[in-house]
């Protein structure tokens, strides 16, 4: 008999405190990106910046067939100005993808666009936008220590990990850039997010090439280049607030995928029956230089600091009392998988979950491919159907949100609004603010609720029959079918409860992304780190994906 | 120039303002940017016909008939193109139907095109004097210049079921039939034996 393995439980993965505890993973978009594109060129082609770092740089990505370039927009900014708010107008530095070589006239045109960031309008000819603030401390420092022929002190590099943090990162179709079904079919960028991690790590390049520029401009005669194990240890920051949030609850397709993905890797690596000596090395290898990273994950949160306690607990415990020899164990990651269940927290259980994948890259390149969405193929909703079986879905796919009680306060505690000022999603207090009349349809739990309360008083109908009168629900309705073919596709939690914390829906994201240092600076906004190990433009063709342990 | 993706979010925003559900306002947004991408004038269409209904309460059908309209009141094209997609088998029963006085009938169009893809039929359409044809949700053919459009209302609407019939005779299909097995290898016994896997007689 075959041996075989369930995909965990969809209601109990997609629970926020667990989903709060994702790390990065061989299936992150960074890694995937590096995969993909270390064998195209990279190149700077335009870097005209004055002594003070200001001006304009373009760098280029290509193979024989196609050419992507960032273009990067360097300006002067009054520390006053300097916000990584959203609310912010004006930044260090823009940029931009554009799709092919930039004209000198693409370039001037995105110059009047590109640093005005949401109130400039780009093109289908370019695919992400971005922004970046300087780590004021750290960048004048490295530029003080290059112009004085010294290298900057590491401690000060490895406590803050970047020179430039980015803002936001925006990408399909937003401000007039070029929709997803434009590119979607190019193999290259058949994988989330692909473009806008290719332009964080152009961006990474500039901020090296421009910290170089300003100390060779400040003293020609005396300054040297950061050392490039210097450099390879820096990433660039990023500050995200809530923006991210609803994105996973707008895309229950994607998010279904992305989870689906990292469940169906796990399933295979536990049901192999002989691991060898090496792939057990490559594991503990990684489990060995990964500690590196969680103690230099610095945060004033006392929120993060509990769980990174958590987490170094857990690995302790792992190490000193887990056997990690395989001897003649048949289904060695089966039997490692369930002991982290009985005896780990979350946190350690997922980490474990991402280092288990380290060995296989014949399991993982097979599965990343699957992890994009077309979000438009569960659209329609199947009106032929009962209402019954709606029913029934409901009850089968959750059965944690159909505990939660909605007659109580708490439970309804907060509205998801947009912003005028910025066009933003945001979150507040209901009972305390204004607006809530105007709360978008986020609140998927009470909703579904509501739903089920609904169908529960109706007689078995035919849903065409049934939308009629309550098409208020009809949102609701069209997740369903979405849920009853993607189990992972919906957060089992309440999205409104007073006791909702939006970074774990944040830290979900961003585990995909690839981040490391989670470093929350409110429930609602934090800073993390990308790139930080990651091999330097001119190396990236030597690159190996265990990188992020370097 | 506006992306899809910014034409189906402000649409969508844009019709829960003025009082529609969120999940209709999902439809809408969606309907729109498809339209568009056909190169039909949905954004012109909703912008002026959710300034018409500021002050007056859009209606649809009840329910889907052979001829549908309302007493002393003009079809709201967005109720009307919901009804439509919801009763999509109705409306395949039906075959032929008339809604009578449509505010702005474009934008009808594209919940008859997903209709139409529901269904699997091509569907016909008359607005007026104007004859349309949604194919699948892939294409909306016109026989006149409807791009740059706004058509404030529509005395008639008519929709009409086109089975799936060829467009052609059973002469013409072997004629062609005949020139495609040109590509065929003739089989002799010995490739009846070997050229194929299952056996000659399978009774086992």
């Amino acid at each position: 008999m075959t041996f075989s393995v369930q995909r965990r439980n969809p209601n109990e993965i997609m629970k926020l405190n667990r989903l709060g505890c994702f790390h990065q993973s061989k299936l992150s978009f960074l890694r995937s990106f590096i995969r993909e594109f270390k064998d195209w060129r990279f190149k700077n082609e335009i870097f005209e910046l004055d002594e003070d770092g200001y001006g304009t740089a373009v760098y280029s990505v290509s193979n024989r067939q196609r050419t992507y370039s960032l273009i990067c927009y360097a300006n002067k900014l009054d520390d006053s100005e300097r916000s990584d708010r959203v609310i912010a107008t004006k930044w260090d530095a823009a940029f931009v993808i554009h799709d092919g070589h930039p004209s000198k006239d693409d370039i001037e045109r995105l110059r009047n666009n590109v640093p005005k960031q949401e109130v400039g309008r780009c093109s289908f000819k370019e695919l992400a936008l971005s922004r970046a603030n300087k780590s004021v401390r750290v960048f004048n420092h490295v530029v003080e220590s290059l112009s004085s022929g010294k290298q900057p002190d590491k401690e000060l590099l490895n406590n803050v990990g970047y020179l430039y943090r980015t803002t936001a990162v925006y990408g399909s179709g937003k401000f007039g850039l070029a929709d997803r079904y434009r590119i979607k079919d190019r193999p290259e960028i058949n994988g989330p997010f692909r473009i806008e991690m290719m332009l964080v790590y152009l961006v990474r390049q500039f901020t090296f090439d421009q910290v170089n520029h300003i100390a060779e401009k400040k003293n020609p005669n005396n300054f040297i280049k950061l050392d490039i194990d210097l450099s390879r240890q820096l990433g660039i920051g990023n500050s995200t607030g809530l923006g991210m949030a609803p994105f996973i609850i707008n895309h229950p397709a994607l998010l279904h995928q992305w989870i689906y993905v990292r469940e169906e890797a796990l399933k295979q690596i536990r049901e192999i029956k002989h691991v060898t000596n090496n792939e057990l090395g490559i594991f503990k290898r990684c489990l060995e230089f990964s500690e590196k990273n969680i103690d230099n994950w610095n945060t004033s949160s006392q929120f993060q600091k509990a769980k990174i306690k958590q987490l170094r607990q857990d690995i302790q415990k792992f190490e000193s009392e887990y056997d990690l020899s395989i001897n003649d164990c048949e289904y060695f990651w089966d039997k490692t998988y369930k002991w982290t269940e009985e005896n780990l927290s979350y946190e350690g259980i997922e980490y474990i979950v991402s280092l288990m994948m380290e060995p296989y890259d014949n399991i993982v390149s097979h599965l990343v491919p699957q992890m994009s969405a077309d979000e438009d193929q569960f659209f329609n909703i199947p009106t032929e159907r009962s209402t019954r079986e709606l029913k029934e879905i409901i009850e089968k796919s959750y059965p944690n949100i159909l505990a939660i009680d909605f007659s109580i306060k708490k439970s309804n505690e907060n509205f998801w609004f947009i912003s005028k000022n910025k066009e933003e999603p945001r979150i507040a207090n209901r009972f305390e603010e204004d607006g809530s009349q105007l709360e978008q349809p986020l609140a998927i739990a009470r909703d579904i609720k509501e739903l089920y309360n609904r169908l529960s008083l109706d007689k078995n109908q035919k849903l065409s029959k049934f939308l009629e009168n309550n098409n208020d629900l009809r949102h609701i309705v069209r997740r369903c079918y979405v849920v009853e073919k993607l189990p992972y596709a919906e957060i089992q939690d309440n999205s409104i409860d007073a006791e909702l914390m939006p970074i774990d829906m944040l830290r979900l994201k961003l585990s995909f992304f690839g981040a490391q240092k989670f470093d929350p600076r409110s429930d609602k906004w934090l800073r993390i780190c990308m790139y930080q190990g990651a091999p330097l433009m001119h190396e990236i063709n030597l690159s190996n994906d265990t990188w992020i342990y370097n | 120039m506006q992306s899809s993706s910014e034409i189906n979010t402000i649409s969508k925003r844009a019709v829960k303002a003025s009082g529609y559900t969120w999940g209709i306002a999902e439809d809408v947004g969606k309907s729109i940017s498809s339209i568009e991408m056909f190169g039909i004038a949905g954004v012109k269409n909703l912008t002026s016909y959710l300034k018409l209904i500021r002050n007056n309460k859009p209606e649809g059908p009840k329910e889907i008939k052979r001829e549908n309209y309302l007493n002393g009141k003009n079809l709201c094209p967005i109720y009307t193109g919901i009804k439509l997609i919801d009763d999509y088998q109705l409306v395949d029963e039906t075959n032929s139907l008339y809604f009578l006085n449509v505010d702005y009938p474009l934008l009808l169009l594209p919940f008859v095109s997903r209709l139409s893809y529901l269904i699997g039929k091509r569907v016909g359409i008359a607005i007026d004097q104007i004859n349309v044809e949604c194919n699948l949700n892939i294409c909306i053919l016109a026989d006149r210049q409807i791009k740059t459009s706004v058509i404030q209302k529509a005395d008639t609407f008519s929709i009409n079921i086109i089975e799936n019939l060829d467009s052609f005779s059973s002469e013409t299909w072997n004629e062609l039939y005949e020139m495609s097995s040109e590509t065929f290898v003739e089989e002799t016994e010995r490739l009846k034996n070997t050229a194929a896997g299952a056996g000659l007689q399978d009774n086992d």
